[in-house]
């Protein structure tokens, strides 16, 4: 177990790597505006444009400027300071995590509460109106994006432009601790929106799992126990099916972490998300570096929970 | 004594989307307390199905069974879902084929043997598990009490079956259904677990239903068989009855398929030939028709009903007693001279 880990922290270290150069070459070879330029503002003189890029380092070449940014970030954990409005990158990741998190958790507790038992209802009665519309009602949810669904959702329901005024609409998000009663007002369309796709997608994937479940001959010889039927398909059925969800569900988290971007965007949600958004309008080369880098280490992060966390749920798994 | 189980004309039929299955059709057995009854066929014949139609296991939404099963008396077809569940794993209990993928892979096996207890009696988690333990001690695990906190994956093919069997008879059943037992285990584990099923069944004075696609495994543990073909007995009675002087062709086609140690290895097998008939659409009149090597024209028309050919000896067939004695006997010569 020792060893596994310490192989797949190893590893973990070398993806970082490797994402931060792939970013820093997608950023050079792919065509974006001048950050220098951006900066310098509209009446820039050639002389300013010059000067800023000398500021910023833009005028070494690429692999000094990778160097540059390994170097501190290894030794001082710095991610560098923003081309645009000159603040630490670290710092302001680190304070929109909140408003990261805050989504996040609430869309997951949304959707895994719908998902789960949405696809044990459809999965106890197949092919029955039920599970059909269920299920068709799912494929609505997975297909419609995120941009569609939050204007729809804003327009019908938000304090301001909505026709029914029941919960902050956009840009209204606070942090929890200034004001939990707004901060839970501005979030309940995001978490909706946000959870309603996975909802839709983990219903499908609960409702499959279960019913290849239901099929074993461990199924049947727990119904042959006498058990009740509520126990064989939660305790014998919902247990096997629900690995592979928890190991999906801890991987989606870890993305999400990393930033909602799209949620985030259309609620104007001052989240990680967001400030990768902003980022990539304004060519903010170290904003998106810091961003990229930090979804990946949620990712990887997530990735390696799940796999310990699979031992622990599935006893033929061992490392 | 009366027959701890009775089946009476039992008919299990399963709406397909290819069509309407009748997987059992009208079969009719008593199981002796205490006893064991042999239900050998090809898979399709409906001895499965039978046995987990007695289970209530094939109550589903596309399935229409009608008939009896009475246990004690009691019709099992007609009692409600909660009813039948009390006497399923109490009075009745099956163990299956494979026993890896019967077990629950994620949970250990002591548990799954304390959940069967604690689905019938209101037990403490302690006693639930002494039980377990001395369940584990009964089918000769060595060390149940640490055999208890193992998972399946970690166990032999024949402990895990021998698991099943603790399981099965924890809460000392009346009648146990075995579905192909030892299919799945290798011929020395076999066996074994025939012996601990048998010895185990004197021990409980359990009455043992079982379904098996193999003669020898019959030819070992029961006192009464039921050769079922297509859904139906073709013929039934006592062990050495059928083994000695079998009357249907079907049954003949069986023994004479046993592959022997005793003939010289060049000699060549004889299967039953042609395959098992769709149960959807059965071929005519006797179901075994277009396979039997003695078919005569009324066979492809008419439906042999099972008839006793002696005291306690059916068969359903429609050549004639001389007939069939003179075939037997010229099928036994021919196997004398091969051997």
């Amino acid at each position: 177990m020792t060893r596994y880990l310490v192989r797949r922290l190893l590893w973990a270290l070398a993806m970082l790597v490797a994402v931060s150069a792939l970013t820093f070459l997608i950023f050079y070879t792919f065509p974006s505006a001048d950050p220098a330029a951006l900066r310098a503002g509209r009446q820039a003189t050639p002389a300013l444009i010059a000067q800023i890029r000398h500021q910023l380092g833009l005028d070494q070449p690429v692999y000094v400027q990778f160097g540059t940014y390994m170097k501190d970030l290894v030794l001082h954990g710095d991610l560098g300071y923003s081309y645009q409005n000159n603040v630490s990158v670290r710092s302001e990741i680190f304070s929109r995590l909140p408003a990261t998190i805050s989504l996040t958790v609430g869309a997951v507790v949304i959707w895994l509460a719908i998902g789960i038992p949405v696809g044990v209802i459809s999965a106890v009665r197949p092919r029955s109106k039920l599970d059909r519309a269920v299920m068709g009602a799912s494929l609505v949810g997975i297909s419609a994006p995120v941009y569609f669904l939050g204007l729809i959702a804003l327009f019908l329901f938000a304090s301001d432009i909505g026709r029914v005024h029941l919960f902050g609409g956009a840009g209204s998000y606070v942090p929890l601790t200034q004001n939990p009663r707004q901060w839970f007002s501005s979030l309940v369309l995001p978490w909706f929106v946000l959870a309603a796709a996975f909802a839709a997608f983990y219903a499908r994937m609960v409702r499959g799992n279960l019913i290849e479940v239901l099929g074993e001959d461990y199924i049947r010889t727990a119904r042959a126990k006498g058990l009740s039927e509520r126990r064989v398909v939660f305790r014998h059925g919902l247990r096997a099916a629900l690995t592979p969800v928890v190991t999906l569900a801890g991987l989606d988290i870890g993305i999400l972490l990393g930033g909602a971007v799209l949620t985030e965007t259309v609620f104007n949600i001052p989240g990680v998300g967001r400030f990768a958004y902003d980022a990539i309008i304004n060519s903010d080369l170290p904003a998106i570096q810091g961003t990229v880098l930090f979804g990946a280490v949620f990712i990887i992060v997530a990735n390696l929970i799940v796999d310990i966390l699979y031992a622990f749920l599935d006893p033929r798994v061992r490392y | 004594m009366a027959p701890v189980l009775e089946i009476r004309d039992l008919h299990v039929t399963f709406r397909t989307r290819d069509g309407i299955v009748q997987a059992v059709d009208g079969v009719s057995l008593d199981l002796a307390r205490g006893g064991t009854l042999g239900i050998v066929g090809e898979s399709g014949s409906g001895k499965s199905v039978t046995g987990l139609t007695v289970m209530g296991l094939t109550r589903l939404p596309n399935a229409t069974i009608s008939g009896e099963v009475l246990l004690d008396g009691e019709d099992l077809l007609r009692l409600h879902d909660d009813r039948l569940r009390e006497i399923r794993g109490k009075r009745i209990a099956m163990i299956f084929q494979d026993p890896l993928s019967s077990l629950h892979p994620l949970y250990k096996v002591g548990w799954q043997i304390e959940e069967a207890i604690r689905a019938h009696e209101h037990v403490s988690p302690h006693a639930a598990r002494a039980r377990a333990i001395e369940a584990l001690r009964s089918v000769e695990i060595p060390s149940p009490a640490e055999f208890v906190d193992r998972y399946p994956h970690e166990l032999s093919g024949g402990m895990r079956q021998r698991a099943m069997i603790a399981m099965a008879l924890v809460l000392g059943p009346d009648v146990l259904i075995a579905d192909e037992p030892t299919t799945a285990l290798d011929v020395t584990v076999q066996a074994q677990i025939l012996e601990l099923i048998a010895s185990l069944q004197r021990e409980f004075h359990t009455a043992v239903l079982l379904i098996t696609h193999d003669l020898g495994v019959i030819a070992e543990t029961a006192d009464e068989v039921a050769v079922m073909y297509a859904g139906r007995v073709v013929e039934q009675g006592p062990l050495e009855t059928i083994l000695d002087g079998p009357e249907h062709p079907y049954t003949w086609g069986l023994l004479r398929s046993i592959p022997r140690l005793d003939v010289p290895r060049t000699a060549r097998l004889r299967p039953i030939e042609g395959s098992p008939p769709s149960l959807i659409h059965p071929p005519s009149g006797c179901h075994f028709h277009p396979r039997c090597p003695y078919v005569m024209p009324m066979c492809r028309s008419m439906d042999p009903e099972l008839l006793p050919s002696d005291a306690d000896h059916l068969v359903a067939c429609h050549l004639s007693p001389t007939e069939k004695r003179r075939i037997w006997r010229g099928l036994q010569l021919e196997e004398a001279a091969a051997s």
